[in-house]
């Protein structure tokens, strides 16, 4: 059933336009892919090409709540999560990205927006894991509903 | 200049998370409750996304640089192997669990939750996991 209550098309159309246009200018600009996790993990190798580049994006990622607070209110946020939950979820998240080689934005965004086969099973299967995942913790163990 | 292109990318697609919901956790878990109440707003917020950055992507896929000279550097790999599979499930296990994800997490560090803290701390923990274990390799 779908949740109409807190259902918000607008702004999660004009926030993920934001968001492609975002990716647009990094790999237009720039010639680089806007994946999180990957710029993450580039920044940890001091061998890496264009680190000043990758760790001004992230900046401009952090700076971006900042901004909002000059001209708005913090936007809703709740976490379901304690903290041994989010302890857990952080490491698989860590490890799990580097290995499948991108997130929600790399793969999520940029490669789906190519095409890219990998990509595409990438997000089919952190989809599903992620469907799973709510589906075990809330209906068959009843944490956090 | 490739510098201040890349902050103001990054500006804007914390600005995009931010309006879009994507920092909101409770929201993500909403929309990957498909069996309870569910929240489709974050599907749209992936369409949106592909729509605006289809047409760039296509014509990165076309030109060996970028507009400002440097080389474009799209993944080039096509294999669809047990690493992409596994990790990309283990991802979503984590993105279950907690209904953050890497740039939502980095967003949520300066609003003053300390819940997004143990987060990103566990997260970059993983990653520095997974280059030990590469490094042993």
């Amino acid at each position: 059933m779908v949740d109409t209550i807190h259902f918000t098309p607008w702004s999660a159309l004009a926030g993920g336009a934001l968001i492609g246009l975002a990716a647009s200018l990094l790999v237009v600009a720039n010639g680089r892919v806007a994946g999180i996790s990957g710029l993450l993990g580039s920044l940890m190798s001091p061998t890496d090409s264009g680190r000043g580049e990758k760790a001004l994006f992230i900046l401009g990622l952090l700076a971006a709540p900042l901004l909002w607070a000059l001209f708005q209110a913090w936007p809703a946020i709740e976490f379901k999560t304690g903290a041994v939950g989010l302890v857990v979820a952080g490491l698989c998240v860590g490890i799990g990205t580097r290995y499948g080689s991108g997130c929600t934005s790399g793969h999520g965004v940029c490669g789906l927006s190519r095409l890219s086969p990998r990509s595409i099973v990438a997000t089919l299967c952190f989809m599903f894991a992620g469907f799973v995942t709510v589906f075990v913790l809330r209906h068959l163990l009843g944490f956090g509903a | 200049m490739k510098k201040l292109t890349a902050f103001v990318a990054g500006l804007l697609f914390g600005i995009g998370l931010l309006l879009a919901g994507m920092a909101n956790p409770a929201k993500v878990l909403g929309f990957l409750d498909i069996a309870g109440a569910w929240d489709p707003s974050l599907a749209l917020v992936m369409v949106a996304a592909i729509a605006v950055a289809w047409v760039p992507f296509h014509w990165a896929m076309k030109h060996p640089t970028s507009l400002l000279g440097a080389p474009m550097q799209l993944p080039v790999s096509r294999e669809l192997d047990r690493r992409l599979i596994g990790g990309s499930l283990l991802f979503g296990v984590g993105w279950g669990i907690a209904g953050i994800c890497p740039g939502p997490a980095l967003v949520l560090l300066p609003t003053g939750h300390w819940q997004a803290w143990v987060f990103v701390i566990a997260m970059l923990a993983g990653m520095l996991i997974f280059k030990a274990l590469q490094a042993r390799r």
